[in-house]
């Protein structure tokens, strides 16, 4: 599509049809959500009714939509103008609004929370520079071209970050583990690094049975329930420390992990994702109903925390036991202890890491890769799909087990509410957005998925929907994941890095 | 001795049946060709051999031993190596890591020399061996795939169609090879292939299939110069 203004024909009933129709979903979708709220009695009427938003979402979705078809119908020229002006407005009121309290301007915005009208300024700011772009280059990059050219540009980007990785890898891990000591980390600080973490290492855990064996497991959170329960079960009724339990809970999730693969590997794709989000739930039920045994949803709390070599991390010990503190010499703090969790759990992701690197050097990961690539092919070369799969389940879960135990020491307290369908969600989210068998992509992705939201705080009830959004743009435009690309498992040494994809590429 | 022998059977996909009644021997050393129009039941053979589509009837012998019932990865152990229907190679892993694939089932100590043996074969495997196997051209893919069948040190090789959508020179060099697989190597091989004429000139012996029957079989240049199967495979579209 070549955007020569006058030329080229413009529909301009099938867009305003179109944008019509988009306003009209806009509109179903908010009536009941956005429209109507119910509130408690005593501080006012039950139902609020907030047509007002309802209308200015359907307006904006009409004009957003129109400028879309303009700009598809090349006729960059009015977007550019309108939304420029619309942005520069809405930018200008939003700034108005933060420096001086005062209502006046304030009153055009279109919605009452700040963090939506940005959303829509910045999209304003995006659809004027797209437009901008249309105006000067006059080419679209709905292309087939443009967009196998920026499918390259992406992949070599994918390529280059894995080359960087080897670099950049130490220096991460450098800064993770001097992070506790660095200037102004505080105890918030070092929570919110401490669950980024936890997250890196479930996500490293999912991506053996997600990214390398390409199982869709949308029930992982249940192996991380059971390594957390396990825990705190072996704990309070055995009276079991945690370094005792760790292998017995990453041994129970591995368990559960072939229990439910059993039967279940021989499904493929949708199916064995639909099962697995099943075993998830059913999981959860069982810890929230099976009360004498656990808790029910009172949870189990007084769960014993970390020691270092037998030396807690308390201000008083009891009698005849030395603490931490008082073994070295210390002035008791309480950050100690929590500086002590976050390199347990740094540990913990760590070893998940090298575990992955290594095996996927030894004839069990390659043969999980080959599964993911092509099965049949597989079973013709004598590899036995449903234990091969099995492992793969297995070790996972494993992994997930280990860090539900961590959980479990972290919080002290454990309950079914912690083992959400979200909490899956969120770990398969990860490993997807980071790319698919990517290590170091299921960092960035971590941080980015855990990390940020921690930040934008008042973004937190609008999660679900940035998040359904952002797997939107990445499976349209990116359905491998952010970093993919695969590195090859064995380089010999006359091949410089890279020479396997700079080697002249033949096709008949 | 026969190393491969089927007889009398039966397979197909759901309700439809494709093989009736199938028998076929092939005796230890030798090359097997199998020709036969499009939709005559050739890879639904060589699969249900493989046990995928399942024999419904009949009885499929490897090496004298019953393998009717057994599951596909169970029968590649016993010295039974297929390159299937398409190659289906891996297209993301590496040549090397695909020639890795090929020998799970064998002993570790092998592999350096099995590994050897096939960059003999096909030396444009050892320059690619970094390559991405997606990135190969269809020759060599097709020669990767065979020389990924080859890495389990198979008593028998099943080929489905190597000829596939390849150039002539290539075609040549293809079956070149696979004659010396089994001059040298004393590997039987059993052939599916569209490419009649080759593939009867490469065969000690060969059998044609229509309809889901054998209805043809015997000397590779006995039934090259058969009158029917002239007509029928060789001088066809004219």
């Amino acid at each position: 599509m070549h955007a020569n203004h006058a030329r080229t024909p413009f529909d301009l009933g099938a867009a305003l049809k179109d944008a019509g129709l988009v306003a009209g979903i806009v509109v179903l979708l908010t009536v009941a959500l956005v429209g109507a709220r119910v509130q408690d009695i005593s501080s006012g009427p039950p139902v609020v009714f907030r047509f007002d938003d309802v209308i200015a979402a359907a307006l904006l979705a009409f004009v957003g939509r129109f400028a879309i078809a303009l700009l598809r119908g090349g006729r960059p020229r009015p977007v550019l103008i309108a939304a420029l002006a619309f942005a520069l407005g809405l930018s200008a009121i939003l700034v108005h609004g933060v420096t001086s309290a005062g209502p006046g301007l304030t009153r055009l915005l279109p919605f009452a929370s700040p963090v939506i009208n940005w959303v829509i300024a910045i999209a304003a700011w995006i659809l004027s520079a797209r437009a901008a772009w249309l105006q000067w280059h006059a080419t679209s990059t709905l292309d087939a071209e443009a967009r196998e050219a920026r499918e390259a540009r992406m992949d070599r980007l994918g390529a280059m970050v894995q080359t960087w990785a080897r670099f950049f890898g130490p220096l991460l891990l450098g800064v993770a583990v001097v992070l506790p000591f660095l200037p102004g980390i505080d105890r918030r600080l070092l929570d919110i690094a401490i669950l980024v973490v936890t997250y890196i290492m479930l996500g490293w855990g999912l991506n053996i049975v997600v990214g390398l064996a390409g199982l869709l497991d949308l029930g992982y959170v249940a192996f991380y329930a059971v390594g957390a329960y396990s825990y705190a079960l072996l704990a309070l009724y055995f009276d079991l420390g945690f370094w005792t339990c760790l292998p017995f809970a990453g041994i129970m999730a591995a368990f559960a992990g072939i229990l439910l693969g059993f039967p279940v590997l021989r499904l493929r794709g949708d199916y064995l994702a639909i099962v697995t989000l099943g075993f998830g739930e059913m999981i959860r039920i069982i810890l929230l109903n099976w009360y004498t045994f656990t808790n029910g949803p009172d949870g189990l709390s007084g769960i014993p925390r970390p020691t270092l070599f037998g030396l807690p991390f308390t201000a008083n010990p009891p009698e005849g036991q030395a603490s931490f503190h008082s073994f070295f010499g210390l002035e008791y703090s309480p950050l100690d202890r929590i500086v002590f969790l976050y390199y347990v759990i740094l540990g913990l992701a760590l070893v998940t890491n090298l575990f992955t690197l290594r095996i996927r050097k030894l004839p069990v990961g390659r043969a999980w890769e080959a599964l993911r690539e092509d099965e049949i092919a597989c079973r013709s070369l004598g590899v036995h799909p449903r234990n091969t799969k099995l492992t793969a389940f297995a070790i996972g879960a494993m992994f997930g087990g280990f860090g539900g135990s961590f959980f479990a020491t972290r919080q002290g307290f454990v309950s079914p509410e912690s083992f959400t369908f979200i909490e899956s969600a969120m770990i398969l989210a990860i490993v997807v957005l980071g790319g698919m068998g990517s290590q170091i992509g299921v960092v960035f992705a971590a941080i980015l998925l855990i990390g940020l939201p921690e930040v934008f705080r008042e973004l937190n009830q609008y999660r679900m929907l940035a998040f359904g959004l952002a797997m939107v743009a990445i499976m349209v435009w990116r359905p491998r994941g952010l970093l993919a690309h695969r590195e090859p498992t064995v380089r010999l040494a006359d091949h410089a890095p890279g020479a396997a994809d700079a080697a002249p590429e033949m096709r008949t | 001795m026969s190393v491969l022998r089927v007889e009398n059977l039966h397979a197909g996909y759901g309700h439809i049946e494709a093989l009736h009644g199938v028998d076929v021997e092939v005796a230890e050393g030798e090359i097997v060709a199998l020709i036969g129009a499009n939709g005559a039941g050739k890879s639904t053979l060589l699969m249900s051999i493989c046990g995928n589509p399942r024999a419904r009837q009949g009885r499929i012998e490897f090496l004298g031993e019953d393998i009717t019932r057994l599951p596909t990865h169970a029968i590649v152990r016993r010295g039974l190596a297929q390159s299937p229907e398409g190659r289906r190679i891996f297209p993301f892993m590496t040549v090397l890591e695909n020639l890795q694939m090929g020998a799970v089932t064998t002993q570790v100590q092998h592999f350096d020399e099995d590994l050897e043996r096939v960059f003999t074969l096909y030396p444009i495997l050892r320059e690619r061996r970094q390559q991405r196997a997606g990135t190969l051209s269809g020759g060599e893919q097709q020669m990767l795939a065979i020389g990924r069948a080859l890495m389990s040190r198979p008593r028998l090789l099943l080929l489905d169609e190597p000829s596939l959508g390849l150039a002539p020179l290539l075609v040549r060099q293809i079956f070149s090879v696979i004659r010396e697989i089994n001059e040298r190597d004393r590997v039987t091989v059993f052939l599916v292939e569209q490419n009649a004429y080759h593939a009867l000139r490469l065969a000690h012996r060969g059998y044609v299939m229509a309809n889901g029957k054998i209805v043809l079989s015997g000397e590779g240049r006995e039934l090259l110069e058969n009158e029917e199967i002239r007509k029928a495979y060789l001088e066809g579209g004219r």
